[in-house]
Protein backbone atom coordinates (compact mmCIF):
# COMPACT_ATOMS: atom_id res chain seq x y z
CA UNK A 1 0.00 0.00 0.00
CA UNK A 2 1.25 3.48 -0.82
CA UNK A 3 2.23 5.69 2.11
CA UNK A 4 0.23 8.60 0.73
CA UNK A 5 -2.61 8.11 -1.67
CA UNK A 6 -4.19 11.17 -3.28
CA UNK A 7 -7.57 10.59 -4.91
CA UNK A 8 -9.36 13.02 -7.20
CA UNK A 9 -8.10 16.11 -5.45
CA UNK A 10 -9.55 19.50 -6.36
CA UNK A 11 -8.36 22.70 -4.76
CA UNK A 12 -9.75 26.24 -4.81
CA UNK A 13 -8.55 29.63 -3.60
CA UNK A 14 -11.96 31.25 -3.26
CA UNK A 15 -13.62 30.66 -6.59
CA UNK A 16 -10.35 30.09 -8.44
CA UNK A 17 -9.60 26.43 -9.06
CA UNK A 18 -5.89 25.75 -8.73
CA UNK A 19 -5.75 21.95 -8.71
CA UNK A 20 -8.04 19.74 -10.76
CA UNK A 21 -8.65 16.02 -10.35
CA UNK A 22 -5.22 14.99 -9.12
CA UNK A 23 -4.60 11.37 -8.22
CA UNK A 24 -1.21 10.16 -7.11
CA UNK A 25 0.29 7.26 -5.16
CA UNK A 26 3.39 8.08 -3.12
CA UNK A 27 5.49 5.15 -1.85
CA UNK A 28 7.28 4.99 1.47
CA UNK A 29 11.09 5.21 1.39
CA UNK A 30 11.04 6.69 -2.07
CA UNK A 31 11.55 10.20 -3.38
CA UNK A 32 8.73 11.66 -5.41
CA UNK A 33 9.66 14.78 -7.39
CA UNK A 34 7.04 17.23 -8.65
CA UNK A 35 8.05 19.45 -11.55
CA UNK A 36 6.25 21.98 -13.69
CA UNK A 37 6.25 25.65 -14.61
CA UNK A 38 5.80 28.14 -11.80
CA UNK A 39 2.22 28.88 -10.82
CA UNK A 40 0.97 25.44 -11.89
CA UNK A 41 0.04 24.47 -8.33
CA UNK A 42 2.98 22.39 -7.08
CA UNK A 43 3.30 24.24 -3.76
CA UNK A 44 -0.43 24.22 -3.27
CA UNK A 45 -0.49 20.47 -3.81
CA UNK A 46 2.38 19.93 -1.37
CA UNK A 47 0.64 22.06 1.25
CA UNK A 48 -2.46 19.87 0.92
CA UNK A 49 -0.45 16.91 2.18
CA UNK A 50 0.06 18.48 5.64
CA UNK A 51 -2.99 20.73 5.48
CA UNK A 52 -0.96 23.92 5.64
CA UNK A 53 -3.53 25.43 3.30
CA UNK A 54 -5.93 25.40 6.26
CA UNK A 55 -4.22 28.62 7.36
CA UNK A 56 -5.32 30.43 4.19
CA UNK A 57 -8.73 32.07 4.30
CA UNK A 58 -10.97 30.98 1.46
CA UNK A 59 -9.00 27.83 0.65
CA UNK A 60 -11.19 24.81 -0.12
CA UNK A 61 -10.29 21.25 -0.94
CA UNK A 62 -12.24 18.31 -2.37
CA UNK A 63 -11.29 14.66 -2.73
CA UNK A 64 -9.32 12.33 -0.52
CA UNK A 65 -5.78 12.10 0.75
CA UNK A 66 -5.01 8.87 2.58
CA UNK A 67 -2.00 8.64 4.88
CA UNK A 68 -1.54 4.97 5.76
CA UNK A 69 -5.15 4.52 4.72
CA UNK A 70 -6.58 7.29 6.92
CA UNK A 71 -8.24 10.25 5.21
CA UNK A 72 -6.34 13.32 6.38
CA UNK A 73 -8.88 15.68 4.85
CA UNK A 74 -11.52 14.50 7.30
CA UNK A 75 -12.76 17.50 9.28
CA UNK A 76 -12.38 15.61 12.55
CA UNK A 77 -8.68 14.92 12.00
CA UNK A 78 -6.20 16.37 14.51
CA UNK A 79 -4.20 18.65 12.24
CA UNK A 80 -1.34 19.22 14.69
CA UNK A 81 -0.88 15.44 14.95
CA UNK A 82 -0.87 15.18 11.14
CA UNK A 83 1.77 17.90 10.82
CA UNK A 84 3.95 16.16 13.37
CA UNK A 85 3.78 13.04 11.16
CA UNK A 86 4.35 14.90 7.90
CA UNK A 87 7.23 17.37 8.19
CA UNK A 88 7.86 20.29 5.86
CA UNK A 89 10.93 22.13 4.60
CA UNK A 90 10.38 25.50 2.99
CA UNK A 91 11.73 27.31 -0.02
CA UNK A 92 13.77 29.83 1.95
CA UNK A 93 15.55 28.55 5.04
CA UNK A 94 13.43 29.74 7.97
CA UNK A 95 15.16 28.93 11.24
CA UNK A 96 13.69 30.75 14.25
CA UNK A 97 15.76 33.67 15.58
CA UNK A 98 16.75 31.45 18.47
CA UNK A 99 19.77 29.31 19.25
CA UNK A 100 20.73 26.34 17.09
CA UNK A 101 19.80 24.03 19.96
CA UNK A 102 16.42 25.64 20.59
CA UNK A 103 15.59 25.41 16.90
CA UNK A 104 16.08 21.66 16.81
CA UNK A 105 14.46 21.17 20.22
CA UNK A 106 11.41 23.26 19.29
CA UNK A 107 9.22 20.45 17.99
CA UNK A 108 9.98 17.90 20.72
CA UNK A 109 9.39 20.59 23.34
CA UNK A 110 5.96 21.68 22.19
CA UNK A 111 4.86 18.16 21.34
CA UNK A 112 6.23 16.86 24.65
CA UNK A 113 7.79 13.83 23.02
CA UNK A 114 10.96 13.92 25.09
CA UNK A 115 12.02 14.69 28.63
CA UNK A 116 14.27 17.75 28.98
CA UNK A 117 17.28 15.58 29.81
CA UNK A 118 16.80 13.55 26.63
CA UNK A 119 16.87 16.63 24.43
CA UNK A 120 20.66 17.05 24.02
CA UNK A 121 20.97 13.51 22.64
CA UNK A 122 18.03 14.03 20.30
CA UNK A 123 19.40 17.37 19.08
CA UNK A 124 22.78 15.78 18.43
CA UNK A 125 21.24 12.83 16.60
CA UNK A 126 19.12 15.13 14.42
CA UNK A 127 22.08 17.35 13.59
CA UNK A 128 24.19 14.29 12.77
CA UNK A 129 21.44 13.03 10.47
CA UNK A 130 21.80 16.14 8.33
CA UNK A 131 25.59 16.20 8.56
CA UNK A 132 25.63 19.44 10.52
CA UNK A 133 26.83 18.21 13.90
CA UNK A 134 30.55 18.63 13.30
CA UNK A 135 30.04 22.10 11.88
CA UNK A 136 27.87 23.48 14.68
CA UNK A 137 28.72 21.39 17.76
CA UNK A 138 30.51 24.41 19.28
CA UNK A 139 27.81 26.89 18.26
CA UNK A 140 24.72 25.23 19.73
CA UNK A 141 24.01 28.28 21.87
CA UNK A 142 24.47 30.77 19.06
CA UNK A 143 21.71 32.42 17.11
CA UNK A 144 20.84 30.18 14.16
CA UNK A 145 20.69 33.20 11.87
CA UNK A 146 24.51 33.38 12.01
CA UNK A 147 24.83 30.15 10.02
CA UNK A 148 25.30 30.16 6.26
CA UNK A 149 22.17 29.70 4.16
CA UNK A 150 23.09 26.13 3.31
CA UNK A 151 23.65 25.33 6.99
CA UNK A 152 20.37 27.05 7.86
CA UNK A 153 18.49 24.86 5.41
CA UNK A 154 20.08 21.71 6.83
CA UNK A 155 19.21 23.00 10.30
CA UNK A 156 15.59 23.34 9.18
CA UNK A 157 15.69 19.76 7.96
CA UNK A 158 17.15 18.65 11.30
CA UNK A 159 14.41 20.60 13.07
CA UNK A 160 11.79 18.77 11.03
CA UNK A 161 13.46 15.40 11.68
CA UNK A 162 13.59 15.98 15.44
CA UNK A 163 9.81 15.68 15.46
CA UNK A 164 10.36 12.15 14.06
CA UNK A 165 8.02 12.43 11.11
CA UNK A 166 7.15 9.65 8.69
CA UNK A 167 7.14 11.80 5.59
CA UNK A 168 9.00 14.94 4.56
CA UNK A 169 7.65 17.57 2.17
CA UNK A 170 10.26 19.83 0.57
CA UNK A 171 9.20 22.87 -1.44
CA UNK A 172 12.10 23.89 -3.69
CA UNK A 173 14.50 23.46 -0.76
CA UNK A 174 17.55 24.48 -2.78
CA UNK A 175 16.25 27.47 -4.69
CA UNK A 176 17.95 29.93 -2.29
CA UNK A 177 21.22 27.99 -2.10
CA UNK A 178 24.49 27.99 -4.03
CA UNK A 179 25.49 24.93 -6.11
CA UNK A 180 27.72 23.45 -3.39
CA UNK A 181 25.02 23.70 -0.71
CA UNK A 182 22.52 22.31 -3.23
CA UNK A 183 24.68 19.22 -3.75
CA UNK A 184 24.93 18.74 0.00
CA UNK A 185 21.16 18.81 0.36
CA UNK A 186 20.74 16.35 -2.51
CA UNK A 187 23.29 14.04 -0.92
CA UNK A 188 21.35 14.32 2.33
CA UNK A 189 18.09 13.46 0.59
CA UNK A 190 19.58 10.21 -0.66
CA UNK A 191 20.39 9.15 2.89
CA UNK A 192 17.01 10.29 4.24
CA UNK A 193 15.28 8.24 1.57
CA UNK A 194 16.19 5.12 3.54
CA UNK A 195 13.91 6.12 6.39
CA UNK A 196 11.30 8.55 5.10
CA UNK A 197 8.77 9.05 2.40
CA UNK A 198 9.91 12.24 0.62
CA UNK A 199 8.06 14.56 -1.72
CA UNK A 200 10.13 17.32 -3.29
CA UNK A 201 8.92 20.18 -5.45
CA UNK A 202 11.59 21.53 -7.75
CA UNK A 203 11.77 23.68 -10.81
CA UNK A 204 15.21 22.24 -11.48
CA UNK A 205 14.75 19.24 -13.76
CA UNK A 206 18.33 18.05 -13.34
CA UNK A 207 17.69 17.93 -9.64
CA UNK A 208 14.55 15.85 -10.11
CA UNK A 209 16.48 13.52 -12.39
CA UNK A 210 19.38 13.27 -9.94
CA UNK A 211 17.53 12.51 -6.72
CA UNK A 212 14.06 11.14 -7.33
CA UNK A 213 12.63 7.68 -7.91
CA UNK A 214 9.45 8.92 -9.53
CA UNK A 215 8.51 12.26 -11.04
CA UNK A 216 5.16 13.92 -11.56
CA UNK A 217 4.69 16.68 -14.10
CA UNK A 218 2.18 19.42 -13.27
CA UNK A 219 0.70 21.76 -15.84
CA UNK A 220 -1.95 24.39 -15.09
CA UNK A 221 -3.26 22.61 -12.03
CA UNK A 222 -3.40 19.15 -13.60
CA UNK A 223 -1.03 16.26 -13.31
CA UNK A 224 -0.20 15.50 -16.88
CA UNK A 225 2.06 12.55 -16.30
CA UNK A 226 3.66 10.56 -13.49
CA UNK A 227 6.21 7.84 -14.00
CA UNK A 228 9.53 6.39 -12.90
CA UNK A 229 11.98 9.28 -13.14
CA UNK A 230 14.20 7.65 -15.74
CA UNK A 231 11.21 6.81 -17.90
CA UNK A 232 9.64 10.24 -17.62
CA UNK A 233 12.82 12.01 -18.65
CA UNK A 234 13.78 9.63 -21.48
CA UNK A 235 10.41 8.51 -22.84
CA UNK A 236 7.74 11.07 -21.89
CA UNK A 237 4.32 9.95 -23.04
CA UNK A 238 2.83 13.42 -23.42
CA UNK A 239 3.93 16.17 -25.77
CA UNK A 240 3.41 18.70 -22.95
CA UNK A 241 5.89 16.81 -20.79
CA UNK A 242 8.31 16.42 -23.65
CA UNK A 243 8.14 20.11 -24.50
CA UNK A 244 8.71 21.05 -20.89
CA UNK A 245 11.66 18.77 -20.21
CA UNK A 246 13.34 19.65 -23.47
CA UNK A 247 12.95 23.31 -22.63
CA UNK A 248 10.48 24.19 -25.37
CA UNK A 249 7.82 25.38 -22.91
CA UNK A 250 7.52 26.78 -19.41
CA UNK B 1 21.86 77.37 -15.05
CA UNK B 2 23.96 74.80 -13.25
CA UNK B 3 25.36 77.59 -11.10
CA UNK B 4 21.86 78.51 -9.95
CA UNK B 5 21.13 74.91 -9.02
CA UNK B 6 24.38 74.77 -7.09
CA UNK B 7 23.38 77.91 -5.16
CA UNK B 8 19.92 76.55 -4.39
CA UNK B 9 21.46 73.32 -3.19
CA UNK B 10 23.87 75.22 -1.00
CA UNK B 11 21.18 77.39 0.60
CA UNK B 12 18.79 74.51 1.22
CA UNK B 13 21.63 72.46 2.64
CA UNK B 14 22.68 75.31 4.90
CA UNK B 15 19.13 75.87 6.22
CA UNK B 16 18.67 72.20 6.99
CA UNK B 17 22.03 72.06 8.70
CA UNK B 18 21.28 75.13 10.83
CA UNK B 19 17.89 73.71 11.80
CA UNK B 20 19.48 70.42 12.77
CA UNK B 21 22.31 71.97 14.75
CA UNK B 22 20.05 74.44 16.54
CA UNK B 23 17.81 71.60 17.76
CA UNK B 24 20.83 69.89 19.25
CA UNK B 25 22.01 73.27 20.51
CA UNK B 26 18.74 73.91 22.36
CA UNK B 27 18.90 70.51 24.00
CA UNK B 28 22.42 71.27 25.19
CA UNK B 29 21.38 74.74 26.39
CA UNK B 30 18.46 73.38 28.35
CA UNK B 31 20.63 70.72 29.89
CA UNK B 32 23.28 73.30 30.78
CA UNK B 33 20.60 75.50 32.39
CA UNK B 34 19.33 72.51 34.36
CA UNK B 35 22.85 71.75 35.60
CA UNK B 36 23.56 75.39 36.42
CA UNK B 37 20.37 75.75 38.46
CA UNK B 38 20.43 72.32 40.06
CA UNK B 39 24.03 71.50 40.89
CA UNK B 40 24.43 74.22 43.58
CA UNK B 41 22.00 72.15 45.63
CA UNK B 42 24.81 69.64 46.18
CA UNK B 43 26.81 72.32 47.98
CA UNK B 44 23.93 73.78 49.89
CA UNK B 45 22.42 70.56 51.22
CA UNK B 46 24.35 67.90 53.11
CA UNK B 47 24.33 64.40 51.52
CA UNK B 48 22.66 62.77 54.53
CA UNK B 49 19.92 65.37 54.35
CA UNK B 50 19.39 64.55 50.67
CA UNK B 51 19.27 60.84 51.31
CA UNK B 52 16.98 61.30 54.27
CA UNK B 53 13.39 60.20 54.51
CA UNK B 54 11.82 63.54 55.32
CA UNK B 55 10.84 66.15 52.76
CA UNK B 56 9.96 69.36 54.65
CA UNK B 57 11.48 72.24 52.64
CA UNK B 58 10.13 74.76 55.16
CA UNK B 59 12.41 73.23 57.80
CA UNK B 60 15.32 72.76 55.37
CA UNK B 61 14.70 69.02 55.23
CA UNK B 62 15.25 67.85 51.67
CA UNK B 63 15.13 64.05 52.00
CA UNK B 64 14.39 62.85 48.48
CA UNK B 65 13.85 59.17 49.34
CA UNK B 66 10.06 59.47 49.69
CA UNK B 67 9.85 61.23 46.32
CA UNK B 68 12.14 58.79 44.59
CA UNK B 69 10.39 55.76 46.06
CA UNK B 70 7.03 57.37 45.28
CA UNK B 71 7.96 57.69 41.62
CA UNK B 72 9.34 54.15 41.63
CA UNK B 73 6.23 52.69 43.26
CA UNK B 74 3.81 54.40 40.90
CA UNK B 75 5.87 53.66 37.78
CA UNK B 76 6.60 50.01 38.53
CA UNK B 77 2.97 49.34 39.46
CA UNK B 78 1.78 51.06 36.31
CA UNK B 79 4.09 48.96 34.14
CA UNK B 80 3.16 45.73 35.95
CA UNK B 81 -0.47 46.50 35.10
CA UNK B 82 0.17 47.77 31.57
CA UNK B 83 2.60 45.09 30.44
CA UNK B 84 0.38 41.98 30.44
CA UNK B 85 -2.56 44.02 29.17
CA UNK B 86 -0.50 45.69 26.47
CA UNK B 87 1.12 42.49 25.20
CA UNK B 88 -2.14 40.57 25.17
CA UNK B 89 -3.92 43.40 23.41
CA UNK B 90 -1.14 43.54 20.81
CA UNK B 91 -1.32 39.76 20.37
CA UNK B 92 -5.08 39.95 20.08
CA UNK B 93 -5.03 42.75 17.53
CA UNK B 94 -2.29 41.23 15.41
CA UNK B 95 -2.83 37.49 15.74
CA UNK B 96 -6.39 36.78 16.75
CA UNK B 97 -8.75 39.56 15.71
CA UNK B 98 -10.43 39.21 12.31
CA UNK B 99 -9.36 41.71 9.67
CA UNK B 100 -12.33 44.06 10.16
CA UNK B 101 -11.83 44.22 13.92
CA UNK B 102 -8.14 44.96 13.43
CA UNK B 103 -8.95 47.85 11.12
CA UNK B 104 -11.22 49.39 13.77
CA UNK B 105 -9.00 48.65 16.77
CA UNK B 106 -5.67 49.96 15.49
CA UNK B 107 -6.74 53.57 14.87
CA UNK B 108 -8.96 53.49 17.96
CA UNK B 109 -6.00 52.58 20.16
CA UNK B 110 -3.94 55.33 18.61
CA UNK B 111 -6.72 57.86 19.27
CA UNK B 112 -6.72 56.84 22.94
CA UNK B 113 -3.13 58.06 23.15
CA UNK B 114 -4.38 61.55 22.31
CA UNK B 115 -6.61 62.07 25.36
CA UNK B 116 -5.05 64.99 27.30
CA UNK B 117 -3.63 63.87 30.61
CA UNK B 118 -5.51 66.57 32.51
CA UNK B 119 -8.77 64.99 31.33
CA UNK B 120 -7.61 61.62 32.59
CA UNK B 121 -6.56 63.23 35.86
CA UNK B 122 -9.99 64.78 36.20
CA UNK B 123 -11.60 61.42 35.50
CA UNK B 124 -9.31 59.86 38.09
CA UNK B 125 -10.30 62.40 40.75
CA UNK B 126 -14.01 62.35 40.17
CA UNK B 127 -14.72 58.74 39.20
CA UNK B 128 -11.84 56.37 39.87
CA UNK B 129 -10.74 57.73 43.27
CA UNK B 130 -14.22 57.67 44.87
CA UNK B 131 -14.80 54.22 43.39
CA UNK B 132 -11.56 52.85 44.86
CA UNK B 133 -12.25 54.48 48.21
CA UNK B 134 -15.69 52.84 48.41
CA UNK B 135 -14.74 49.37 47.17
CA UNK B 136 -11.42 49.05 49.01
CA UNK B 137 -12.62 50.91 52.14
CA UNK B 138 -9.70 53.37 51.98
CA UNK B 139 -9.37 56.61 53.96
CA UNK B 140 -8.86 58.41 50.65
CA UNK B 141 -9.11 57.40 47.02
CA UNK B 142 -6.13 59.52 46.05
CA UNK B 143 -3.42 56.84 46.24
CA UNK B 144 -0.36 55.50 44.46
CA UNK B 145 -2.56 52.76 43.04
CA UNK B 146 -5.03 55.26 41.57
CA UNK B 147 -2.15 57.02 39.84
CA UNK B 148 -0.67 53.74 38.64
CA UNK B 149 -3.98 52.68 37.11
CA UNK B 150 -4.29 55.86 35.10
CA UNK B 151 -0.62 55.83 34.13
CA UNK B 152 -1.00 52.23 32.98
CA UNK B 153 -3.90 53.34 30.83
CA UNK B 154 -1.82 56.19 29.45
CA UNK B 155 1.14 53.94 28.68
CA UNK B 156 -1.06 51.32 27.01
CA UNK B 157 -1.68 52.83 23.56
CA UNK B 158 2.02 53.37 22.86
CA UNK B 159 2.92 49.95 24.20
CA UNK B 160 0.20 48.22 22.21
CA UNK B 161 1.03 50.09 19.06
CA UNK B 162 4.78 49.45 19.24
CA UNK B 163 4.35 45.81 20.29
CA UNK B 164 1.82 45.30 17.52
CA UNK B 165 4.23 46.71 14.95
CA UNK B 166 6.89 44.38 16.27
CA UNK B 167 4.61 41.35 15.98
CA UNK B 168 3.56 42.47 12.54
CA UNK B 169 7.21 42.50 11.45
CA UNK B 170 7.73 38.84 12.44
CA UNK B 171 8.07 37.01 9.12
CA UNK B 172 5.23 34.68 8.20
CA UNK B 173 7.85 32.02 7.49
CA UNK B 174 8.50 31.65 11.25
CA UNK B 175 4.85 30.99 11.95
CA UNK B 176 4.65 28.57 9.04
CA UNK B 177 7.66 26.67 10.34
CA UNK B 178 6.07 26.26 13.77
CA UNK B 179 2.64 25.32 12.45
CA UNK B 180 4.21 22.79 10.07
CA UNK B 181 5.78 21.00 13.04
CA UNK B 182 2.43 20.54 14.70
CA UNK B 183 2.38 23.62 16.93
CA UNK B 184 -1.05 25.01 17.71
CA UNK B 185 -1.87 28.62 16.99
CA UNK B 186 -1.23 29.60 20.63
CA UNK B 187 2.05 27.74 20.83
CA UNK B 188 3.10 29.51 17.66
CA UNK B 189 2.18 32.90 19.12
CA UNK B 190 3.85 32.46 22.51
CA UNK B 191 6.89 30.45 21.51
CA UNK B 192 7.71 31.94 18.11
CA UNK B 193 6.00 35.26 17.35
CA UNK B 194 6.34 36.93 20.75
CA UNK B 195 10.00 35.88 21.29
CA UNK B 196 10.85 36.92 17.74
CA UNK B 197 9.33 40.32 18.45
CA UNK B 198 11.17 40.67 21.77
CA UNK B 199 13.34 43.67 20.84
CA UNK B 200 10.29 45.60 19.73
CA UNK B 201 8.37 44.55 22.81
CA UNK B 202 11.28 45.62 25.02
CA UNK B 203 11.23 48.99 23.31
CA UNK B 204 7.51 49.19 24.03
CA UNK B 205 8.17 48.54 27.72
CA UNK B 206 10.89 51.20 27.85
CA UNK B 207 8.63 53.73 26.18
CA UNK B 208 5.93 52.85 28.68
CA UNK B 209 8.29 53.36 31.62
CA UNK B 210 9.48 56.66 30.22
CA UNK B 211 5.89 57.81 29.80
CA UNK B 212 4.89 56.81 33.33
CA UNK B 213 8.01 58.21 34.98
CA UNK B 214 7.79 61.59 33.30
CA UNK B 215 4.04 62.09 33.60
CA UNK B 216 3.15 64.95 35.91
CA UNK B 217 -0.43 66.14 35.59
CA UNK B 218 -2.14 62.86 36.40
CA UNK B 219 0.01 62.01 39.40
CA UNK B 220 -0.35 65.53 40.72
CA UNK B 221 -4.12 65.20 40.52
CA UNK B 222 -4.74 61.68 41.78
CA UNK B 223 -1.91 60.41 44.01
CA UNK B 224 -2.66 62.58 47.03
CA UNK B 225 0.81 64.17 47.12
CA UNK B 226 1.79 63.22 50.65
CA UNK B 227 5.58 62.99 50.82
CA UNK B 228 5.66 59.93 53.03
CA UNK B 229 7.93 56.91 52.74
CA UNK B 230 6.20 54.04 50.90
CA UNK B 231 7.77 51.32 53.03
CA UNK B 232 5.18 48.56 53.04
CA UNK B 233 3.07 47.02 50.32
CA UNK B 234 0.08 48.76 51.88
CA UNK B 235 1.61 52.08 50.84
CA UNK B 236 0.27 51.33 47.40
CA UNK B 237 -3.17 52.24 48.74
CA UNK B 238 -2.04 55.40 50.51
CA UNK B 239 -1.14 58.81 49.11
CA UNK B 240 2.39 59.22 47.74
CA UNK B 241 4.26 62.01 46.10
CA UNK B 242 6.37 61.60 43.00
CA UNK B 243 9.39 63.59 41.84
CA UNK B 244 7.49 65.18 38.96
CA UNK B 245 4.55 66.19 41.11
CA UNK B 246 6.91 67.79 43.63
CA UNK B 247 8.51 70.00 41.02
CA UNK B 248 5.17 70.99 39.53
CA UNK B 249 3.52 71.71 42.85
CA UNK B 250 6.35 73.64 44.49
CA UNK B 251 8.15 75.43 41.69
CA UNK B 252 5.56 78.21 41.51
CA UNK B 253 5.99 79.11 45.17
CA UNK B 254 9.74 79.12 45.74
CA UNK B 255 11.99 82.16 45.52
CA UNK B 256 14.32 81.98 42.53
CA UNK B 257 17.87 81.19 43.64
CA UNK B 258 16.88 79.80 47.03
CA UNK B 259 18.07 76.43 48.29
CA UNK B 260 14.61 74.92 47.76
CA UNK B 261 14.67 76.24 44.19
CA UNK B 262 18.04 74.62 43.51
CA UNK B 263 16.88 71.35 44.98
CA UNK B 264 13.82 71.27 42.73
CA UNK B 265 16.11 71.70 39.74
CA UNK B 266 18.31 68.97 41.09
CA UNK B 267 15.30 66.64 41.11
CA UNK B 268 14.84 67.64 37.48
CA UNK B 269 18.42 66.54 36.78
CA UNK B 270 17.72 63.21 38.45
CA UNK B 271 14.60 62.70 36.35
CA UNK B 272 16.54 63.57 33.24
CA UNK B 273 19.27 61.09 34.18
CA UNK B 274 16.74 58.33 34.88
CA UNK B 275 14.97 58.85 31.57
CA UNK B 276 18.33 58.90 29.84
CA UNK B 277 19.32 55.60 31.47
CA UNK B 278 16.05 54.00 30.42
CA UNK B 279 16.59 55.10 26.84
CA UNK B 280 20.12 53.79 27.08
CA UNK B 281 18.77 50.43 28.23
CA UNK B 282 16.50 50.37 25.19
CA UNK B 283 19.31 51.45 22.88
CA UNK B 284 20.75 48.00 22.13
CA UNK B 285 17.28 46.88 21.12
CA UNK B 286 16.79 49.90 18.92
CA UNK B 287 20.25 49.57 17.37
CA UNK B 288 19.72 45.87 16.72
CA UNK B 289 16.46 46.75 15.07
CA UNK B 290 18.22 49.21 12.78
CA UNK B 291 20.87 46.68 11.87
CA UNK B 292 18.27 44.16 10.84
CA UNK B 293 16.33 46.82 9.00
CA UNK B 294 13.10 46.70 10.96
CA UNK B 295 11.40 46.19 14.28
CA UNK B 296 11.35 42.58 15.25
N1 LIG C 1 -2.76 32.27 -0.98
C1 LIG C 1 -3.19 32.28 -2.26
N2 LIG C 1 -4.34 32.90 -2.58
C2 LIG C 1 -4.80 32.90 -3.87
N3 LIG C 1 -4.15 32.34 -4.89
C3 LIG C 1 -2.99 31.70 -4.64
C4 LIG C 1 -2.44 31.64 -3.31
N4 LIG C 1 -1.27 30.96 -3.37
C5 LIG C 1 -1.11 30.61 -4.67
N5 LIG C 1 -2.11 31.06 -5.43
C6 LIG C 1 -2.29 30.84 -6.87
O1 LIG C 1 -2.41 29.46 -7.10
C7 LIG C 1 -1.69 29.07 -8.26
C8 LIG C 1 -0.70 27.98 -7.91
O2 LIG C 1 0.30 28.51 -7.05
P1 LIG C 1 1.45 27.63 -6.44
O3 LIG C 1 0.86 26.42 -5.85
O4 LIG C 1 2.25 28.49 -5.56
O5 LIG C 1 2.28 27.24 -7.75
P2 LIG C 1 3.77 26.71 -7.89
O6 LIG C 1 4.27 26.30 -6.55
O7 LIG C 1 3.67 25.58 -8.85
O8 LIG C 1 4.57 27.82 -8.48
C9 LIG C 1 -1.03 30.33 -8.79
O9 LIG C 1 -1.84 30.81 -9.85
C10 LIG C 1 -1.06 31.28 -7.64
O10 LIG C 1 -1.20 32.59 -8.10
MG1 LIG D 1 5.93 27.10 -5.43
Amino acid sequence: MAKISVQQLNFFYGSKQVLADISLEIEDRKIMALIGPSGCGKSTFLRCLNRMNDTIAGARVEGKILLDGENILAPTLDVTRLRARVGMVFQRPNPFPQSVFDNVAFGPRILNTHKPKELPALVEASLRQVGLWNEVRDQLKQDALHLSLGQQQRLCIARALAVQPEALLMDEPCSALDPQATLEIEELMRTLREKYCIVIVTHNMQQAARVSDRTGFFWLGKMVEEDATAALFTRPRHTLTENYITGRAG
Amino acid sequence: MSERIAWNEFIIGAIIRIAGFSTIGFVILIFAFLLQQGLPALNEVAPDNFLGTRWYPTFDLYGMMPLFLGSLLVTVTAILIALPLGISTAVYVREVAPQWAREILKPLIEVLAGIPSVVLGFFGMTVLAPFLRETLQLPTGLTAFTGALILAYMALPTMVSVAEDALDAVPKSYRDAALAMGATRWETIWRVSVPAARTGILTAIMLGIGRALGETMVVLMVTGNAARMPTTLGSLFLPVRTMTATIAAEMGEVAAGSVHYHVLFFIGILLFALTFLINLAAAPAILAKRRRGGLR
